[in-house]
């Protein structure tokens, strides 16, 4: 396994208390896969991804507890140096705003150069010419007149494919896109994922996608993990969980996808709000807003059972949800 | 945490219909000319700096101030070039004489040339102005910097620190100082002007990180390995330098003029130095009857502060839109 997160705490010492915004999170992925993390504003995915990364803000942030085994080795032990040199090399991160995530007063190609020069000890000649090669590769048009442009001269969708070009530039095993394409113009979405799935295929890479496109999902992932409250409440393989929902939070959120079979009617909306992280429900964080909610949900926090050999969930009645269909 | 951006119609709106937009390459419909090219290649490596650098030539005040500091850059460095007197040379039997020809400002209370002495005057307060100036950007930004950058337990000692000393009244301040540390050079004037006004820079630096950093591309950059020195030097000293600049240039001003009022109440440059705060204070007795003794100096010290305060306002209007 490329990546393996295994009951991963987080928590924010804020001045109202402790924010807890992971709490035991658990995913995998292996080489070439596609991991879609799913899950309402809040619940702790790009925390998650953060602390994978290692560039949490700490404080006010603190891994409780947890393992982060990249490639058989637990990140949370290395020194930070040590885990530095794996950050571009080895995993890397795709944001969602890429006119905020680049340098303003540093040229596109310095940007993409930067990372030959600090970690290959490329000279900056050969730094410029990489990154021109780069900018090609993510099929930026006339990219050797533009290497020496600054950002805010590019569209959002160029600028989303020069924050691609660097991500990928030193060919890391793991990416971590957080919601990639959120920002941009529906147009222009499809295009950019696509080329991440692609050079994703190319270059054998894990792919952590974190997205509230369950349309993209469908299209790329091919494993989900459904987050609420800073838990995993669903893994499954994408055509499963599609199929049959294990877990009532992934129901409602399949449910509230317009279909075109349904035109004109109301849209379902989960009802309820996400949780206060300072005062997470005791039992299921779900229960409040679980149709299926019984007695025992609000005192036993279910624990995250195998449903097949690929599927878990963490709902205490899992099988009526999957035969309730 | 960044938002999802609005919805723009702007760029939304690009294609007559949803069709075209697909059918249209996302290089050519949203960035213009064909092949992706900027519409504008007078477009081409416009960045922050090269804004500002436009918008002060268009501005008048920032060429009229600058102008002026331009003119007292090089007459400080060289004062024989307008002047061939000698600021020390004093004839007792013109004390106090008005306007002559040859000594356009005439003669001060020991029969010295006011003219010369403006002159020489201005190396002084340029001198002190520039280090003075120089002194607390270095020290200052560098500290705040590390406070902005670090946090922690660093910025808490550093926040008191300064807190402390913007305690202390500049002048009463000076007055002590400067009666312990004395000396007839700028140095000690300097350097206590550096002791003071280091925490108004680093509290402006300390800020200013503290937004950059939160910018995502501080993040990005730590994602793809950078190391603390690089996010520093590459990714935040850069973009949070501006507020430093704009504050330090209308600083210099005021650093002028303190020289000035130090010199006058006796404490800051002493005789034989040439400052036009001292010579202010030695004519001011002489007001009524030579009034000229006092307003070329003070003329030339009003002239001064008030071309570095221009300048400092022109070059934050050049800087301030992008900062916000
Ligand atoms: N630096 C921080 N300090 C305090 N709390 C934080 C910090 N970063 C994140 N949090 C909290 O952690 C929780 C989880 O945030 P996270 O960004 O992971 O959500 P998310 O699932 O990515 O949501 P979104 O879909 O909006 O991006 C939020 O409630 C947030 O307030
Ligand atoms: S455990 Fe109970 S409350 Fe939680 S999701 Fe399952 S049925 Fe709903
Ligand atoms: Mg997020």
């Amino acid at each position: 396994m490329l990546l393996e997160v295994r009951d991963l705490h987080v928590e924010f010492h804020t001045r109202d208390g402790v924010a807890k915004a992971v709490n035991g999170v658990n995913y995998s992925v292996a080489e070439g896969e596609t991991l879609a993390v799913l899950g309402e504003s809040g619940s702790g995915k790009s925390v998650t991804a953060q602390a994978v990364m290692g560039i949490l803000d700490m404080p006010p942030g603190k891994i409780s507890s947890g393992e982060i085994l990249f490639k058989d080795q637990d990140l949370l032990k290395l020194k930070g140096e040590e885990r530095r040199k794996i950050r571009g090399q080895e995993m890397a991160m795709i944001f969602q705003d890429a006119l905020s995530s680049l340098n303003p007063v540093l040229s596109v190609g310095e940007q993409i150069g930067e990372l030959f020069t600090v970690h290959r000890g490329m000279s900056r000649k050969d730094a410029k010419a990489k990154a021109v090669e780069l900018m090609d590769r993510v099929r930026i048009p006339a990219a050797k007149e533009r290497v020496g442009q600054y950002p805010h001269q590019f569209s959002g969708g160029m600028r989303q494919r020069i924050m691609i070009a660097m991500a990928l530039a030193l060919e890391p095993s793991l990416i971590i896109a957080d919601e990639p394409t959120t920002a941009l113009d529906v147009t222009v979405q499809a295009q950019v994922m696509d080329l991440l799935a692609e050079l994703q295929r190319e270059l054998n890479m894990g792919l952590i996608l974190i997205t509230h496109d369950l349309g993209v999902v469908a299209d790329v992932a091919d494993k989900i993990a459904v987050m609420y409250a800073g838990r995993i409440v669903e893994t499954s393989p994408v055509h499963e969980i599609y199929k049959a929902p294990a877990h009532p939070y992934t129901k409602g959120l399949l449910q509230s996808i317009p279909r075109l079979d349904q035109k004109g009617q109301e849209l379902y909306a989960i009802k309820g709000l996400p949780p206060n992280l300072l005062r997470i429900p005791p039992g299921c964080a779900f229960n409040p807003r679980c149709p299926m909610a019984q007695d025992v949900c609000r005192t036993d926090v279910p624990p995250l059972a195998q449903v097949s050999e690929t599927r878990q969930s963490a709902c205490h009645f899992w099988k009526e949800t999957l035969d309730a269909r | 945490m960044p938002e999802p951006q609005p919805y723009d119609p702007a760029i939304a709106g690009t294609g007559a219909g949803g069709a075209m937009d697909l059918a249209i390459s996302e290089g050519s419909s949203l960035d213009g000319g064909p092949g992706g090219l900027p519409k504008d290649p007078s477009e081409k490596a416009r960045s922050l700096w090269s804004d500002a650098l436009r918008d002060l030539r268009r501005n008048p005040v920032f060429i009229i101030s600058g102008l002026i500091i331009l003119f007292l850059l090089i007459i400080s460095l060289w004062p024989s070039l307008i002047t061939s007197g000698n600021p020390l040379k004093a004839d007792l039997s013109k004390a106090q004489q008005g306007s002559s020809p040859g000594h356009p400002f005439g003669y001060d209370p020991q029969g010295r040339d006011v003219y010369t002495r403006v002159v020489y005057g201005t190396r002084t307060s340029v001198t002190v102005g520039v280090c003075a100036t120089l002194g607390v950007a270095i020290v200052g930004s560098f500290l705040g910097a590390l406070a902005g950058f670090f946090g922690g337990w660093w910025d808490s000692i550093l926040s008191r620190i300064s807190d402390i000393f913007f305690g202390i009244p500049v002048v009463l301040g000076g007055l002590v100082f400067l009666s312990v540390v004395t000396g007839s050079t700028v140095w000690p004037v300097i350097g206590f002007m550096i002791l003071l006004g280091w925490p108004q820079i680093a509290r402006i630096a300390r800020g200013s990180v503290i937004t950059v950093k939160q910018n995502d591309f501080v993040q990005a950059a730590r994602a793809l390995g950078a190391s603390n020195s690089r996010m520093m030097l590459r990714h935040v000293a850069p973009n949070a330098v501006a507020p430093v600049i704009v504050v330090a240039t209308i600083a210099l001003g005021t650093y002028i003029s303190l020289e000035a009022t130090l010199s006058y109440l006796g404490v800051g440059l002493k005789e034989p130095a040439v400052s036009w705060g001292i010579d202010i204070s030695a004519a001011s007795n002489y007001m009524r009857n030579a009034p000229h003794m006092v307003l070329y100096p003070a003329g030339a010290l009003a002239l001064t502060v008030l071309a570095f305060i221009m300048l400092g306002d022109a070059v934050r209007d050049a800087l301030d839109p992008k900062l916000r």
